[in-house]
């Protein structure tokens, strides 16, 4: 198993934001988290990258429990995020994103990180373009690319998305689909946190639906898209 | 002539503010706290300038040396102990700010104690010569702090902008936890940039005591409250704006000495801070930075 996540419990001061969620992500797999806004699935996904901290339980990355253990090391044992809303560094160049995204990696390694950024520009031709703007002039969809090639330049084992498609016209959406897919035949395991329930659904191998910070329906994610309860309230009917 | 000589006395005296602004900025740019204890840490400086020189009689380069070593740790020292709890609890600005002016307090009473409360005197470090360029006459404190300040900047501005750390720097003063996601540790980052704005201090306090050869445990308040304005002058949290706010203030402040009186230099330095502040906030070269969600 990947990524365990055992009956947690995280709080805003008194708001009970996550009440005893667990989930789990197999190598290889794509895991969604979805429900509507305010379900705790941001809460969730920043609690795993260390960003917040549980009261109870525990989470496991690749069998080594990482509850207590600061963002910066648990990126460097293997899990990449990309936060809600791209947070690039507005004032870096593209290129000085993706170098910033490998920054756990050893100056040694110039050779690799330059095939990474190849990599990335290939994939995303638009940031070649672009590498020396400045990453705050860049569109939204421009910006959701680099923040997806910035987590991936740090070769992760597992990436958090946590609503790539947020704010992005269908035609983006698709592309930054047609990614994750790519990232997932790559081998990197993914765990996608969406309110965009079909498009998520529709690449993923399972999902767990959180209401009101608890995990309420979980299964395959074509078991999902068929369900009753899961069309009504998350599929539009 | 006599213009351009004060000119060039003011920017002497402005080098001295900027190195010192440079600080102020850094650290602001990457906590959002303008660290009051900032200017005590030149009169720390300068003490170990004082002991190294004057009280153990140890060589001219180790007295230049002292003061960068002991500045550098000391700001990591305080950054660890008084400002690190409070920066990863996500305090209220106004609890870093009063903790700055407690550090502050701190720090002239226990130079207080340590080595009285007198102004003591040195001699010039660097020797107290006069050049004679085209007609203007202009000391080696002029020229030497002009020249320092100037390379300091470029260093500076080649470690953020040119390496990997100062990249990390930006990175963390733009948004510490998308830093963090990178796998950057900021805590570590913060404590250097403390480290880098001291060291600068540090340096500032050698040009300063080659400049006027006193020091004594109050000197920073002044001289952090001058470079605080610099730095608002320049827009703070700009590397170039701290140095431009530094060298105008000590022109205008020299050329307010050497036109009008003496006495009112120090008026004009904050009345400046006001103006500045109610016509253009940001500063000179500052960006409107935009709230962090």
């Amino acid at each position: 198993m990947m990524l365990s996540v055992n009956d947690i419990n995280v709080y805003y001061g008194a708001i009970h934001a996550l009440k005893g969620v667990s989930f789990h992500v197999d190598e290889g797999e794509v895991v969604s988290l979805i429900g509507a806004n305010g379900a705790g699935k941001t809460t969730a996904m920043h609690t795993v990258s260390g960003l917040l901290r549980s009261r109870t339980g525990d989470i496991a990355f690749l069998g080594q429990s990482i509850a207590k253990t600061e963002p910066h090391k648990i990126v460097r044992m293997g899990l990449a995020q990309v936060p809600e809303g791209r947070r690039v560094f507005a004032s870096l160049s593209v290129q000085e994103n993706l170098e910033m995204g490998a920054f756990i990696r050893s100056g040694k390694d110039r050779a690799g990180i330059g095939d990474d950024l190849e990599m990335v520009f290939t994939r995303f031709p638009r940031l070649r373009e672009r590498r020396r703007q400045q990453a705050g002039t860049l569109s939204g969809g421009e910006q959701q690319m680099l923040a997806i090639g910035r987590a991936l330049m740090s070769r992760p084992k597992m990436l958090l998305l946590d609503e790539p498609s947020m704010g992005l016209s269908p035609i983006l959406v698709q592309e930054i689909f047609d990614c994750i897919e790519e990232v997932k035949k790559g081998g990197t395991t993914v765990l996608l946190v969406e309110q965009n329930a079909k498009m998520a659904l529709s690449i993923s191998d399972r999902a767990y639906v959180l209401e009101t910070g608890m995990v309420v329906l979980e299964g395959k994610a074509a078991d999902l898209l068929d369900n009753e309860q899961v069309r009504r309230a998350y599929l539009g009917g | 002539m006599d213009f351009i000589t004060q000119l060039l006395n003011g920017l002497g005296l402005g080098s001295i503010y900027a190195l010192i602004a440079l600080g102020y900025s850094m650290v602001y740019g990457i906590v959002q706290l303008i660290n009051f204890a900032h200017g005590d840490i030149i009169m720390v400086g300068g003490y170990a300038i004082y002991v190294v020189l004057v009280m153990a009689g140890m060589p001219l380069w180790l007295a230049v040396l002292a003061p960068l070593v002991v500045c550098g740790l000391a700001g990591m020292l305080i950054e660890r102990l008084a400002y690190q709890r409070l920066l990863t609890h996500n305090a209220e600005r106004i609890s870093l700010l009063i903790t700055a002016l407690g550090v502050s307090i701190f720090l002239q009473n226990l130079f207080m104690i340590l080595f009285g409360s007198e102004t003591k005197t040195m001699s010039p470090l660097f020797g107290s010569d006069s050049f004679a360029l085209g007609g203007l006459s202009v000391t080696s404190a002029t020229l030497i702090n002009i020249v320092v300040s100037v390379v300091m900047m470029v260093m500076l501005q080649l470690l953020v902008n040119k390496t990997k750390i100062g990249k990390a720097m930006q990175a963390t003063s733009e948004d510490a936890g998308a830093a963090k996601l990178m796998g950057i540790n900021t805590k570590r980052i913060i404590l250097l940039t403390f480290a880098v704005g001291s060291i600068l201090a540090g340096v500032g306090a050698v040009l300063y005591i080659n400049t006027y050869q006193q020091i004594r445990p109050t000197m920073g308040n002044l001289l952090g409250l001058k470079a605080f304005v610099a730095a608002v002058l320049g827009g703070i949290g700009s590397i170039p704006g701290a140095m431009l706010g530094g060298y105008l203030l000590g022109v205008l402040e020299q050329l307010t000495k050497a036109y009008i009186t003496s006495e009112v230099t120090d008026a004009v330095v904050f009345a400046i801070l006001i103006v500045v502040l109610l016509v253009r906030p940001a500063g000179l070269m500052g960006k409107n930075r935009k709230e962090k969600v």
